[in-house]
């Protein structure tokens, strides 16, 4: 499903991804840590496409397309959603009308009918009741005014309502505490199908007891220097990213 | 950086979108402004004496007075020998039914997406159409007459009512006001007036809409609405101004009065052309817009969407003298391109218990220049009067300007009065978290854009905040953007 091949990217000049290999197949839930500065944010952005994130070299592909010259808009169209590490607020529009637009415009994108009001309102409905997210929050203005977890479970019923082919979770368990953790992590897991596949961006592995991953990739100095099953995360747990930093002293991250 | 820099910019210098002229036979005055052009225009309307002698009297005051320039607004001086104040299309006969009307005017409105028949047949709403000052058609005038609503243009109030308008026209805005109402009150070509009887709520909304279609033109309307004790009315109106390359003038003057527990409620949406991108062309708007809350009990309400014009010169306002009188101000100002825009409100306090709610949103994007004025005045004797100011400035790009220029000036001690501002920029943020859910620059602008005048739309009468809507989303097609 996403193909990444040498990927690199700049940011005002500055390289941070040095030729980044990944692939994750559908069905696949695969998990990227690393120390702080290591990239892990570029690349979630870079996937969606942020516009000061330069592409200088690879390729991205998605179900065999290149994504890297479509706009954001695009790509989400195309099925890449990306929950965001710090999701924005925007007075005045609620949630309902917010996802109403989107789930028209990538309806539309794909050559399908717009949603009928009542259908739209059914699967408002059954999607809330999946992630357990208050009605109540729904009704106000996207994400103005609420609590840290309160945000990231808005980007997991966004995800639920938009379907996705690909997600990818951006440190969705930064801020949070162990129960919402879990709910954001519940939602994640109910989610899951053959057709669809994640990437869980994260410093931590604590969200991994959640949500199990096929696949643990390490990420340092802008490239994957380590791929392995779930065990790795366990291992790279126990014994720091320090032990990173000595296995590849000649990488700065 | 560079590439949201120029999608702003895409944004903020798209092209009007309602610029056309209509070719309607017109007839014309010679340009230039004295005694005898005034009483020129008052015998084309076949106006009784006393008529002439008012406009006369603004006339002559006019001569005394000075154009003012404290606003925030640069402009080239107006000629006002230059402009010819008196245009109307040709008529033969009074029109009994939509088919007598001008094909190619019914055409215009077409285009403007105002089709007579629609409105009419699917939301009720009598329409009161002003082209260069002719009112052309009024509709369901005979179903308000039966709840003995007056709503008429204001030249066959003039013949037809001579003892209302006799007794209110003047009473909110005095000829000698300021400039433009007193140039207007001297050559007003025509406008509507509407009277709501003693205790009747008027059963649908009154709707006008002006266009300025002759080159050349200044374009002069005045409106007057009085509401008699406990009566209701919700007036909307609503402009386009097609494609001009030079500066056309418009002074207009709105009165309002509310008497003892009535409630007046009045709706703009105004999308007078405003000019080109280098600036060039465009209205001059030079509006002045006042109600009183006569009577006890009595509310004035204005909402306006001010998206168009080259210069906005305008502060719809509410005198509050009757006790526990209400008075509000929801405002959305959009400039763009070279676009300025110096708007707000006065609300005078003189009754006991009054209130007056100001809130509004001024958005600016492209080169473009956005005030808010407002004054807020409680006067001695004005006791336990309250006042809440909102003013929200929105910024899109970093090279149009945004000011507020708030006044409060307060002669009893038992008022209560807050204000509050902020000012903030389109977040590239927001647009890109849009963007990442499928929705593309464009639409997410507008979305954005919806939900910071939420407030200030939701004040708007359905019908008329889905077109609003469309308006704000045409507006900063581009802009901001």
């Amino acid at each position: 499903m996403l193909e990444i091949k040498n990927l690199e990217v700049s940011v005002e000049g500055k390289e941070i991804l040095k030729g980044l290999n990944l692939t994750v197949n559908k069905g696949e839930v695969h998990a990227i840590m690393g120390p702080n500065g290591a990239g892990k944010s570029t690349l979630a952005s870079v996937i969606a496409g942020k516009e000061e994130y330069e592409v200088t070299g690879g390729s991205i592909l998605f179900n065999g397309k290149d994504i890297s010259e479509l706009s954001p808009d695009e790509r989400a169209k195309e099925g890449v959603f990306l929950a965001f590490q710090y999701p924005i607020e925007i007075p005045g529009v609620t949630t309902i009308n917010f996802l109403k637009t989107a789930v028209s415009e990538i309806r539309a994108y794909r050559g399908l009918e717009p949603m009928e009001a009542k259908d739209f309102l059914a699967m408002l409905k059954e999607k809330q009741k999946l992630v357990q997210i208050d009605t109540n929050l729904t009704g106000r203005s996207v994400n103005e005014g609420f609590s840290g977890g309160e945000k990231k479970r808005n980007e997991i019923f966004q995800m639920a309502m938009l379907e996705p082919k690909l997600a990818v979770l951006d440190e969705t368990d930064s801020g949070l505490d162990i129960d919402a953790l879990r709910i954001v992590a519940e939602g994640v897991n109910k989610l899951r199908t053959k057709e669809n596949a994640f990437l869980v961006i994260t410093h931590y592995q604590r969200l991994l007891d959640y949500i199990v991953p096929d696949f643990v990739h390490v990420l340092y100095d802008g490239r994957i220097v380590k791929s392995g099953k779930k065990e790795l995360a366990l291992e790279l747990e126990e014994k720091g990213y320090d032990w990173i930093k000595k296995e590849f002293p000649e990488m700065i991250a | 950086m560079a590439g949201s820099d120029k999608i702003l910019e895409e944004v903020t210098s798209s092209d009007y979108k309602y610029g056309f002229t209509s070719d309607i036979d017109t007839e014309i005055a010679p340009p230039g402004l004295n005694e005898d052009v005034v009483r020129f225009i008052s015998a084309k309307k076949e106006e009784p004496e006393w008529m002439l002698e008012w406009r006369l009297k603004a006339y002559k005051h006019w001569l005394t007075l000075k154009e003012p320039h404290w606003a925030h607004l640069k402009y080239p001086d107006i000629n006002y020998q230059a402009i010819s104040y008196y245009a109307a299309p040709k008529k033969q006969k009074v029109l009994n039914s939509l088919d007598e009307v001008d094909p190619e005017l019914l055409r215009t409105f077409d285009k403007l997406g105002i089709s007579l028949q629609e409105q009419m047949r699917l939301s009720g709403v009598a329409v009161d159409a002003v082209i260069d000052s002719v009112s052309v058609k009024t509709t369901f005038k005979e179903k308000l007459g039966e709840l003995g609503i007056i709503f008429c243009s204001f030249s066959e109030a003039v013949k037809e009512h001579p003892d209302l308008v006799k007794k209110y026209v003047g009473s909110v805005v005095p000829v000698g006001d300021n400039y433009f109402a007193a140039l207007n009150s001297a050559v007003f070509s025509d406008g509507s007036f509407c009277y709501i009887p003693k205790g009747v709520r008027c059963p649908m909304e009154l709707s006008t809409y002006f266009r300025i279609n002759s080159a050349g033109t200044g374009q002069f309307e005045r409106t007057l609405i009085v509401a008699d004790e406990g009566s209701y009315v919700s007036y909307l109106e609503g402009c386009t101004a097609p494609m001009r390359d030079e500066n056309q003038l418009h002074a207009a003057v709105v009165e309002i009065v509310a008497h003892k527990d009535a409630e007046v409620k009045y709706s703009t949406v105004q999308n007078w052309y405003p000019g080109d991108k280098e600036g060039k062309g465009g209205i001059y708007n030079f509006v002045t817009k006042r109600g009183i809350c006569l009577g006890n009990n009595s509310k004035i309400s204005w909402t306006q969407v001010e998206t168009g014009s080259a210069i906005t010169w305008k502060y719809p306002s509410v005198i509050l003298k009757g006790d526990n009188s209400v008075g509000e101000f929801y405002s959305i100002a959009v400039t763009n391109n070279m676009q300025q825009a110096d708007t707000g409100t006065k609300m005078t306090h003189i009754g006991k218990n009054t209130k007056s709610t100001i809130v509004s949103k001024g958005i600016s994007a492209g080169k473009s220049n956005n005030s808010y004025r407002g004054l807020v005045r409680i006067n001695k004797g004005a006791s336990k009067a309250r006042n809440f100011s909102q003013c929200d400035s929105l910024l899109m790009g970093d090279r149009c300007g945004a000011h507020t220029f708030p006044y409060i000036e307060i002669h009893d001690k038992s008022a209560i009065v807050e204000h509050e501002a902020t000012t903030s920029k389109i977040g590239e943020d927001q647009i890109f978290y849009c963007n990442q859910r499928g929705i593309d620059t464009e639409k997410a602008i507008g979305l954005i854009v919806n939900g910071y005048c939420r407030e200030v739309l939701n004040k708007l009468p359905m019908e008329f905040a889905v077109e609003a809507q469309k308006l704000l989303a045409v507006s900063l097609e581009g802009s901001v953007g």
